[in-house]
């Protein structure tokens, strides 16, 4: 983003309601929810009576040590694997519950993977189009056409016919979101996205994610183990507790959307900082302990 | 990488987003040039050519003298009227090549097109790999020549028996790297594709496919290899013309200088298949060479 494009998005962001109110669907209701990993072996309890509730339109950010089971959640939502009890409703329709232990995997919450999952074998182009194109309802062109579109929207123009593996992490990245977007969810669930990226290019990435936010009303469940990331993106930080897990603490960042990169620097970013360091650093030291224990 | 960023139309680097796959190979080809690789190449020709020729013909080494020399050799396949009867102007020598390259393509195409969906089947569905893998894992390594009397009693004539012995080998090497090739795909592209709404049927053929096909050339690169090593087996002890009887009667009828351009063609025309197996794999995995090329 050149600082002068910024200042475009910016100033047009501001005609558009930014609050979540504006958003209408996407609310998460986690209600008691464990799961346990082979059960009848091992045993491994990853999620513990965990309830959450989302929402429509909030970007919620889910902060937690190493190995404490917010990928497991994550899944649970996205309809990878079942869960042991407890249940998941989406806008008040269930999603998983008691009779119903896996959700089915739906382009109305489409996950951005830790790794990045653009399909190397296709263009970007091809990627972007994927969703429609599988679900057959639209023609080709019209597809096509609306994919280019949403490229050209998120500053994408030019790399339509590149492979993934030919562009810059970050791009892919971008890349995905707009598949994802392409399918007009309801929510995003994002693991851990920009882990493996430098600090320069995530926070261009946070950037570009806002702007995406601000145009597409959708509901974000993010994972992060940065709480830089966290503060700046979220409206609410649930901090979780070290494996398994369950939310331990709930922190309302309380600074205005749109946000850009000046936040970083001010008192109450500071604040909120210094509030939810303690508990994390807390829980990542029992965590730590709990290795070491276990290792 | 903030400079790519802030130029995304400028993001697939000075080639430019679209090249096409002949410009690509065209711009390989001449940095393959003006690299010291096909230099390199020559002087190890040339190392093993006059080891070959001070070895038999000027110092005459022990073990090496009643081997045909390099110039005897090389005099006979160039020359218009050969005195055992086999050089590039007699017809008799492209009808052997020509009987091994329609064997190879018989066993080849067959082992891919059984191979290459046994595999994806068996990476594919667990309960078929439970009956189907443990047989195929005791058969695989019995050794071709194992194999010979069972092909000569179960196929009659001369032609089916070693057309069988070459597919053997090469079908398993296509299906065991296709199956491998089904599981290496990371299991995020599979979820990534249902999440976007893909049936299974659908992500079979968007992931699992595309997914295995690095996987599935390196099979047939295998298999095509295994190919030729299996043919010249069979060919030499079922079967009439084609290069392993040309080398195997040429033994026997004592005419040595044979042997050696039997040998030598089987090494060009063998490089020349694996050669266009690589470019058929190029041409239908343009990601993955526009990756490599990257690194390169
Ligand atoms: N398929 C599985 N079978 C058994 N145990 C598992 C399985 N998947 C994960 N676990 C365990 O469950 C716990 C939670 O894993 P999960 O991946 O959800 O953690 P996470 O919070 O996402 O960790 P990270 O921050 O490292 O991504 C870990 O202890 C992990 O070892
Ligand atoms: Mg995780």
């Amino acid at each position: 983003m050149s600082a002068e494009m910024n200042q475009d998005t910016i100033a047009d962001v501001t005609k558009v309601d930014v609050t979540k109110a504006a958003v209408t669907k996407g609310a998460i209701k986690i209600d008691d929810v464990v799961k346990i990993y082979d059960p009848n072996g091992a045993a491994v309890m990853a999620v513990d009576h965990c309830s959450i509730d989302i929402p429509a339109g909030e970007i919620c950010m889910i902060v937690g040590p190493s190995g404490c089971g917010k990928t497991t959640l994550l899944n649970a939502i996205a309809g990878f694997h079942d869960i042991t009890s407890g249940s998941i409703h989406l806008d008040g329709e269930l999603l998983c519950g008691p009779e119903k232990p896996q959700a089915e995997p739906g382009s109305d919450r489409i996950v951005v993977f830790q790794n990045g999952a653009l399909f190397p074998w296709k263009t970007n182009l091809e990627n972007v189009a994927f969703g429609p194109m599988m679900a057959g309802k639209l023609g080709k062109k019209e597809i096509y056409d609306k994919a280019r579109a949403m490229m050209a929207d998120a500053g994408l123009s030019g790399t339509e016919n590149n492979y993934p593996g030919e562009v810059s992490s970050g791009l892919r990245r971008r890349v995905e979101i707009v598949r994802a977007l392409m399918n007009d969810p309801k929510v995003l669930l994002f693991d851990e996205p920009y882990r493996a990226l430098d600090s320069l290019t995530k926070s261009v990435m946070h950037e570009a994610l806002l702007e995406i936010y601000y145009r597409n009303k959708v509901t974000i469940f993010f994972i992060t183990h940065d709480l830089e990331e966290a503060i700046f993106l979220g409206h609410r930080l649930i901090i979780m507790s070290s494996r398994p897990c369950k939310p331990k603490k709930i922190v309302e960042v309380d600074i205005p959307h749109p946000r850009d990169y000046s936040v970083l620097t001010s008192q109450r970013f500071r604040e909120i900082m210094g509030e939810a360091k303690g508990v994390v650093h807390e829980e990542a030291q029992k965590a730590f302990a709990a290795g070491e224990r276990e290792g | 990488m903030s400079i790519v960023l802030d130029k995304p139309d400028t993001a697939g680097g000075e080639r430019g987003p679209e090249l096409s796959s002949l410009g690509l190979t065209m711009y390989r080809f001449s940095a393959w040039l003006k690299s010291p690789r096909p230099y390199l190449m020559l002087i190890g020709f040339a190392i093993v050519l006059g080891f070959w020729y001070l070895a038999v013909e000027v110092l005459q080494l022990p073990r090496f003298e009643s081997m045909p020399g390099l110039t005897e050799v090389f005099r006979e396949w160039f020359s218009k009227d050969p005195i055992y009867g086999l050089s590039i102007y007699t017809p008799e020598y492209y009808t052997h090549i020509g009987i091994s390259l329609r064997r190879i393509a018989y066993a080849f195409l067959l082992a891919t097109v059984l191979g290459v969906p046994l595999g994806l089947f068996l990476g594919w569905s667990k309960t078929f790999r439970e009956f189907v893998f443990p047989l195929f894992e005791v058969l695989r390594p019995i050794p071709i020549l194992a194999w010979v009397p069972l092909a000569i009693i179960m196929f009659s004539g001369s032609e089916s028996p070693v057309i069988f012995l070459t597919f053997l080998a090469s079908f398993f090497a296509t299906t065991l790297n296709t199956m491998l090739g089904v599981e290496s795909i990371d299991e995020s592209y599979s979820r990534a594709a249902s999440c976007l709404g893909a049936s299974r049927w659908q992500v079979f053929k968007h992931v699992v496919i595309p997914g295995a096909m690095p996987y599935i050339f390196t099979g047939l690169q295998i298999s095509i290899g295994v190919a030729w090593f299996s043919l010249v087996a069979g060919e030499m002890v079922s079967g009439q013309f084609g290069l392993g009887y040309l080398i195997n009667t040429s033994y026997m009828m004592i005419e040595y200088p044979k042997i050696i351009i039997g040998m030598i063609t089987l090494g060009i025309v063998g490089f020349a298949t694996s050669a266009m197996v690589r470019a058929a794999g190029d041409y239908m995995m343009q990601w993955r060479v526009r990756e490599l090329a990257l690194v390169d």
